[in-house]
C-alpha cells in the first residue's frame, strides 16, 4: 500500500486545504538542525571570546618564532686597527671601529658592543678576543675555522623544533576537541533538560538530530582550525619563516584533515554521553571518558615528541591519529601511505562510533531523572 | 482517522500497557482520560513516534504511519519545553522548517500564530524572559505553527491561565471542524466532557472505556429523572414502580422501573400544577470515570 504523503486520499466530506507541507529529507533535516548550532555559537560571547584568544596566541607564537630566529643573525663588535679586516670576512658579526685597545674595552664595559677583537701578534689567527664576564661563544665561532662536516643520516628537523611543533599539534587538538565537545554536550543536556528534545524527536528523526549536532559543532571546530592554520601558515611567510613552513606546511594539512574526522568521532561520543543525564551538573562527570580520550594524545606527545615507537603507535591509533600522524609527517618518518591507511583505519572508527553513539544517544533522551546506565541505554 | 491498534509496552518487568486500542475519528475531539500513571504519555508518545512499541500498530486512514506522516502531526508533550536562550519567534520558524515548511511560509504561520495568541510584540524576546503564561503559550504556537492536521496533545490545558486556556479551546475546536483528528488527554473531566466528541478511558495500561461522548452516558446511565415542579413533590414517594431518590420542596430526583411509570410521574405532575423541567439525568464523566476504573 503506497504510503506516499501526496497520494493519501482523505474522507471527503471533510477535505484538508493545507498543502504547505513538503516533507524534508534527511540531510536538510541535518542541515536545519546544523545551522541552528552554529547560530547558536555565533552569537555566544564566550565563543567569540575564547576563539579570538586562540587566535593571537597562534600569532603571537609565529612572531615570537620569527623574532627568535632573527634575532642571532649579527652581533656587534669593537674592532681596533687591522682586525676589522678579520671581522669583515667572519659571518655574523658586525664591526665597530674603536681607534685603540682601552676604547674597545670601553665599548665592552657600557654594553654597546659584545665584545672587541684586537690585534694580537702571539695569536694563530692575528687576533684577540675581549669580553666582559664570559667567553663570547658567537663571537668565537664567527672566528673560528671548523672542519667541514658530513652527515650520513640528517635529521629532518632540529631537536627543539620538533618538540615546539608536537606540543603545537597537540594542544590545539586538545583545546579543540574539549572546547567543542564539552559544547556539544551542553546542548545535548540542554536539549534534554528544557524538554524541547521531545518536540523535536516527535518531527526528524532521532539520527537527523544527532548528525545535525555533530555537524554544526564539527563544522565550527574545523573552522577553528583552518583559520588557525592559516594564520599560521601567512604569518609564518610574512615574517620570513619560508624555509619553515615549506616543511610544516604538509604536516598542518593532513593535520586539518585528521582533525575533521578525528572530531566527528570525538562529537559523537560527547553527545552519546551526555544524552545518558538530565542536568548540566552532571555533564562533566557524564563525559570524562572521552575528555580522558582527548587529553592522552596531548600529553603522550608532550612526553614522547622523541619517541619513534609511541609516536608509531599514536599515529595509528584513531583518537591519537589528528595529533600523532602529523608529527610524524612533519619528521619526515611517515612513508607517503601511511597517513591514508591511518585515515582510513580513522574513517572507519569513525563510522562505527556513530552506529554505537547514536544507539546510546537514541535510548538515553526520555529517560529523565537519574542518570542512565550503559546497559540502559544500549539495550533500549 | 486514526486508529490504535493492539499496543503493548513493557519496562522492564512492569507492562505498562496491554491491548490499547481505539480511533480517533477525522473531525472528532477525542479526550484520553486516566490517573496519572495510567498509560496516557506513553500511548502518546508512541502515536507520535517517540517511542516504540513492543507490539501493535497505529494506522492512519488504513496504512501504518510513516516519519512523513508524522510531521503532519502537532505534537505537545506532557513536559513542556523550548529553547531557554532562542528567541520566541526564531524557535517556532525552526520549528516550523523542521516539519518542512519553506522559510516563507514559516515565517507567515509564525507571525499569524503568535499574533492571535497575543504574543504579537513578542517575538524578538527570549524565551526565558517571558512570563510563565506566556512561555505556554508560545509552547501552544510550537505545537501548531506548521498547520497540523492531527493533534496530539498531552494535557494541553494543565497550567494554563483561564484566558490561554480559551485560546486554546477555539484552536481546538477550529482544529476539529476542518476535519483534523484531535487528541488530547487531560485531567479535568468537566473540560473534557464540555469538549469532547469521543472519550477513551485508560486504567492500568488498558483501555476501559471508549466510544462517543452520548454512548458512554447511555451506556452508563442509569432510569434516573429529575423533575422541577411548583407544587411539593411529596405526593411521589406513593407512585407505583417509582424510587425518590431526593426531593426538595417541588424539586425530585427519581428512579422509574419502566418508561411508563416515569411517564405517569409526569402526567401527575402536570395535573398537579406546573412543570418547569423534566428530563432523563444522565451521569456525568466523573461518575463513569470513577465506575469504570475501579
Amino acid at each position: 500500500m503506497s504510503t506516499d504523503i501526496g497520494s493519501r486520499q482523505d474522507s471527503p466530506t471533510q477535505p484538508r486545504t493545507r498543502a504547505t507541507h513538503s516533507a524534508p529529507g534527511f540531510w536538510s533535516s541535518v542541515w536545519l538542525v546544523a545551522s541552528r548550532e552554529i547560530t547558536a555559537r555565533l552569537r555566544s560571547k564566550a565563543f567569540l571570546i575564547s576563539t579570538g584568544i586562540l587566535l593571537l596566541l597562534a600569532i603571537g607564537s609565529v612572531v615570537a618564532g620569527g623574532l627568535l630566529s632573527a634575532n642571532p643573525s649579527s652581533t656587534q663588535v669593537a674592532v681596533v686597527g687591522s682586525a676589522s679586516a678579520v671581522v669583515g670576512q667572519a659571518d655574523g658579526l658586525t664591526a665597530v671601529s674603536a681607534d685603540s685597545v682601552a676604547d674597545a674595552e670601553a665599548l665592552v664595559r657600557d654594553g654597546t658592543v659584545a665584545a672587541a677583537v684586537v690585534p694580537a701578534d702571539d695569536s694563530l689567527l692575528g687576533v684577540s678576543v675581549i669580553a666582559l664576564d664570559s667567553a663570547p661563544m658567537d663571537v668565537i665561532n664567527a672566528l673560528s675555522v671548523s672542519p667541514s662536516v658530513q652527515l650520513l643520516d640528517p635529521a629532518a628537523q632540529g631537536g627543539f623544533l620538533v618538540y615546539l611543533v608536537a606540543i603545537g599539534f597537540g594542544l590545539v587538538f586538545f583545546m579543540s576537541a574539549l572546547t567543542f565537545g564539552s559544547t556539544i554536550a551542553q546542548s545535548v543536556v540542554e536539549e534534554k533538560q528544557t524538554r524541547v528534545v521531545e518536540i523535536l524527536m516527535s518531527t526528524i528523526p532521532v539520527r537527523a538530530l544527532l548528525a545535525g549536532k555533530v555537524l554544526g559543532n564539527s563544522i565550527m571546530a574545523f573552522g577553528q582550525i583552518v583559520a588557525i592554520a592559516l594564520l599560521v601558515a601567512i604569518g609564518m611567510a610574512v615574517t620570513g619563516q619560508r624555509v619553515l613552513l615549506a616543511d610544516l606546511g604538509p604536516a598542518i594539512g593532513w593535520f586539518a584533515v585528521f582533525f575533521a574526522f578525528g572530531f566527528v568521532m570525538l562529537a559523537s561520543l560527547y553527545a552519546a554521553t551526555a544524552s545518558m543525564v538530565s542536568r548540566q551538573e552532571d555533564v562533566g562527570t557524564a563525559t570524562s571518558p572521552v575528555a580522558y580520550l582527548v587529553m592522552i594524545p596531548y600529553f603522550a606527545v608532550i612526553f614522547f615528541n622523541d619517541n619513534p615507537l609511541v609516536l608509531g603507535i599514536m599515529s595509528y591509533v584513531p583518537f591519537a591519529a589528528p595529533v600523532g600522524m602529523p608529527v610524524r609527517i612533519f619528521l619526515g618518518t611517515a612513508e607517503w601511505w601511511e597517513p591514508l591507511l591511518s585515515l582510513a583505519l580513522l574513517l572507519v572508527t569513525t563510522a562505527g562510533v556513530i552506529l554505537f553513539g547514536s544507539r546510546i544517544y537514541r535510548n538515553s533522551l526520555l529517560r529523565m531523572g537519574g542518570r542512565v546506565t550503559y546497559k540502559q541505554a544500549l539495550r533500549g | 482517522m486514526l486508529e490504535i491498534r493492539g499496543i503493548n509496552k513493557h519496562y522492564g518487568a512492569h507492562q505498562v500497557l496491554t491491548d490499547v486500542g481505539f480511533t480517533v475519528g477525522s473531525g472528532r475531539m477525542t479526550g484520553f482520560v486516566g490517573a496519572n500513571g495510567a498509560g496516557k504519555t506513553t500511548t502518546m508518545r508512541i502515536i507520535i513516534g517517540v517511542l516504540s512499541a513492543d507490539s501493535g500498530e497505529v494506522l492512519l486512514d488504513g496504512t501504518p504511519l510513516t516519519d512523513g506522516d508524522r510531521r503532519r502531526f502537532g505534537y505537545m508533550p506532557e513536559e513542556r519545553g523550548l529553547y531557554p536562550k532562542m528567541k520566541v519567534g526564531e524557535q517556532l520558524v525552526y520549528l516550523a522548517r523542521l516539519h518542512g515548511l519553506s522559510p516563507a511560509a514559516a515565517k507567515r504561520n509564525t507571525d499569524d500564530l503568535l499574533e492571535r495568541l497575543g504574543l504579537g510584540e513578542r517575538a524578538g524576546d527570549l524565551v526565558e524572559a517571558l512570563s510563565l503564561g506566556n512561555q505556554q503559550r508560545a509552547q501552544i504556537a510550537a505545537a501548531l505553527v506548521h498547520d497540523p492536521e492531527f493533534l496530539v496533545l498531552d494535557e494541553p490545558f494543565s497550567g494554563l491561565d483561564p484566558i490561554a486556556v480559551e485560546v486554546v479551546l477555539t484552536v481546538l475546536k477550529e482544529h476539529a471542524a476542518a476535519g483534523a483528528p484531535v487528541l488530547f488527554s487531560s485531567h479535568q473531566l468537566d473540560l473534557v466532557e464540555r469538549l469532547c466528541d469521543d472519550l477513551v478511558i485508560i486504567a492500568a495500561g488498558e483501555i476501559r472505556a471508549n466510544g462517543s461522548r452520548e454512548r458512554l452516558r447511555d451506556q452508563f446511565s442509569t432510569p434516573r429523572f429529575e423533575i422541577s415542579t411548583d407544587a411539593d413533590a411529596g405526593w411521589m414517594r406513593a407512585v407505583d414502580g417509582i424510587t425518590v431518590i431526593g426531593f426538595d420542596g417541588g424539586e425530585a430526583v427519581f428512579e422509574a422501573d419502566s418508561d411508563a411509570a416515569s411517564q405517569a410521574v409526569l402526567r401527575e405532575a402536570l395535573s398537579r400544577g406546573a412543570v418547569h423541567s423534566f428530563g432523563h439525568l444522565r451521569p456525568t464523566l466523573a461518575s463513569i470515570f470513577k465506575e469504570v476504573v475501579q
